[in-house]
């Protein structure tokens, strides 16, 4: 009886998305100066880049001028002195101030500033903003990616579950193809990086995170034009996990290997010199495993949506019966790479943090177990 | 480094967090847990019947080396058994070949006694007949020749003749 | 004469590239020559490339 309620609640929130509230804008041009095209491709692949108040599939002009964004609007919740919500049709795509109890926000650059009520925006000499921004806690496009994928995640895996109290053992259908992916989670990544005593605890984590990150990347590169995973704040969030679970799982090895690398092999005074230099590299190392972690996997996605785009950026700057097919076929080519990068980056985010936590929850009698093993071998 | 702190989002943070973790959560008790368990199950149950073969194999192994064995053992000894009354037969065979040769032997001896007992009073019969003969012969003989004088001289002269005086 | 950031980031990129392009050639060596060891060899690969990759990106986002 649950599947189809979850059905239903997966249905419901794909509806709720692609119900299109058209937002038509009168363009207001003519006060810009007229951009060419290279920059103008620059700034839409910036902006696609950045997370988005509001989840439009597409925006064209039309006849009449006007901006035409087919999507639908999310919420926007400030704290700013008080909570504030309002719906991001407001900003009618930070083309209009938004004014709520009486303050005006205006959406710049993905961004919410605090204006006064004719929407100035003040900037110091490097051309940054200088206005307040209020803390903005709102249900962004990314946001919603996160809700939508974990949504499908809990129905694909639920139903995964349950397929083998029905069937006596035996995954059907989407099983058949995700149980692989989890038994080579955990018998070629949790296994062999974290040792066979310990890898239980780890497993439910690591087998979220990677399809998190798999499923995010993937949805990544369909037109959706959403970039969850090549957002700093979200591979933040993803490595301080990491970051959390070792160092709060560790062990009294590890926190002696950090604070005392070299063990009894030498006098203690012989190891205060050393120690000046280790230990502080030691504790560096501590942050730097999961902020590499959080840079590489928000680089590889930043780099691949880059070049995907500028190589479709690229079609419409030739113009050409020989450079927009060449630029074409070459899109082509590396949106089949990205997705073998989709991929490996999620598995990569889930080994590492397998090796972190295999580091942190290792015991000294395991190493000797490993070298007897080989030195059988 | 500055661009990487300026696109940093609180909200998108705190979002990114709450729902992760709600989501691992829900996912932890509602998926992995009976997935793993699932898994493992299937797994144990697999390699327990893995076991369960192998050891149905061991046995029947033993079942059959047991029966081999068993048969190497009749096998044996009906071997031995037909040894043995061999062994009997050739035994018996030449117990009797012995006894018939002594029993024989004794009869042949027995024979020979009887035959050469009977030959010396045939013998023995033989020479008194040939005495008796002789005497009646020599006494035929001797009353023709000494039925005169000058024969029982002419006997009495060659007699001593023969007769040499050394 | 100043050399522009973006050149030095640059040449820690090549460095970076040549670094990694390194270990994953020994890997492979190493792979074809112990094929049994390639759990090991594999994961103290990535460890190693995934040092030198944060330097990359030390590099690139310290521009």
């Amino acid at each position: 009886m649950r599947k189809p309620f979850l059905l239903k609640i997966l249905l419901a929130a794909v509806l709720l998305l692609s119900n299109s509230s058209f937002a038509n804008v009168k363009e207001d041009t003519s006060d810009e100066p007229k951009k060419d095209l290279k920059t103008e491709i620059k700034e839409y692949i910036n902006h696609h880049l950045q997370d988005s108040h509001d989840f439009s599939l597409f925006s064209y002009t039309n006849d009449t001028g006007e901006h035409v964004y087919i999507g639908s609007s999310l919420p926007v919740i400030l704290w700013d002195n008080g909570l504030k919500v309002f719906s991001s049709s407001k900003f009618h795509h930070g083309e209009t101030l938004a004014e709520v109890d009486g303050n005006y926000y205006k959406l710049y650059h993905s961004k919410i500033y605090k204006t006064n009520a004719e929407g100035a925006i003040n900037y110091d000499e490097d051309h940054h903003p200088t206005n307040t921004k209020p803390i903005d806690f709102s249900i962004t496009k990314n946001v919603v990616m996160i809700i939508v994928t974990g949504l499908l995640m809990l129905w694909l895996f639920t139903s995964l579950a349950r397929s083998y109290t029905k069937n006596n053992g035996v995954p059907t259908g989407m099983g058949r193809f995700f149980e692989p992916i989890v038994l080579y989670i955990r018998d070629d990544i949790a296994r062999p990086n974290i040792g066979e005593k310990r890898y239980r605890k780890y497993m439910p984590f690591l087998l979220t995170i990677f399809f998190f990150i798999w499923f995010l990347n993937m949805f990544g590169l369909t037109p959706l034009g959403i970039n969850v995973t090549g957002n700093i704040a979200i591979t933040f969030s993803l490595a301080i996990m990491t970051f959390f679970i070792t160092n709060l799982t560790g062990t009294k090895d590890y926190w002696m290997h950090q604070f005392n690398p070299l063990g009894d092999s030498m006098p203690w005074y012989a190891k205060i010199p050393l120690y000046i230099i280790l230990v502080p590299i030691e504790m560096l190392g501590l942050f730097i495993k999961p902020f590499s972690l959080l840079i590489r996997l928000y680089a590889n996605m930043q780099a691949g949506h880059i070049v995907l785009m500028s190589l479709i950026g690229l079609m419409f700057i030739f113009k050409s019966w020989l450079g927009s097919p060449l630029s074409f076929a070459l899109a082509f080519a590396i949106s089949l790479i990205e997705i073998l990068v989709a991929l490996l980056q999620a598995y990569i985010f889930t080994m590492l943090s397998a090796l972190y936590f295999g580091f942190a929850s290792e015991e000294h009698e395991h190493e000797h177990e490993e070298d007897a093993e080989l030195a059988h071998s | 480094m500055e661009k990487l702190i300026n696109e940093f989002s609180i909200g998108l943070f705190f979002w990114q967090t709450l729902l992760f973790g709600l989501l691992l959560f829900l996912l932890w008790k509602f998926a992995w847990k009976p997935i793993l368990n699932a898994v493992n199950d299937r797994e144990d149950g697999i390699k327990d019947a893995l076991a369960a073969a192998e050891n149905a194999k061991k046995e029947m192994q033993n079942v059959t080396a047991d029966s081999e064995k068993l048969l190497k053992e009749a096998r044996a000894e009906r071997e031995s058994l037909l040894k043995e009354a061999r062994g009997i037969k050739d035994k018996l065979i030449a117990e009797s070949k012995e006894q018939a040769k002594v029993e024989g032997d004794k009869m042949i001896k027995q024979a020979q006694a009887t035959i050469e007992s009977e030959k010396k009073a045939a013998v023995a019969d033989i020479k008194n007949q040939v005495a008796e003969l002789s005497v009646d012969i020599a006494e035929k003989v001797i009353k023709e020749q000494l039925s005169n004088k000058d024969k029982q001289l002419k006997l009495v002269d060659d007699m001593l003749g023969d007769i040499k005086l050394n | 004469m100043e050399i522009p950031v973006m050149v030095g980031a640059g040449l820690v990129v090549i460095g970076v590239g040549i670094g990694i392009g390194r270990i994953g050639g020994s890997a492979m060596d190493a792979i074809a020559r112990q094929p049994e060891a390639y759990g090991k060899i594999q994961t103290a690969m990535l460890i190693a490339a995934a040092l030198i990759e944060g330097i990359g990106f030390a590099a690139l986002f310290a521009v």
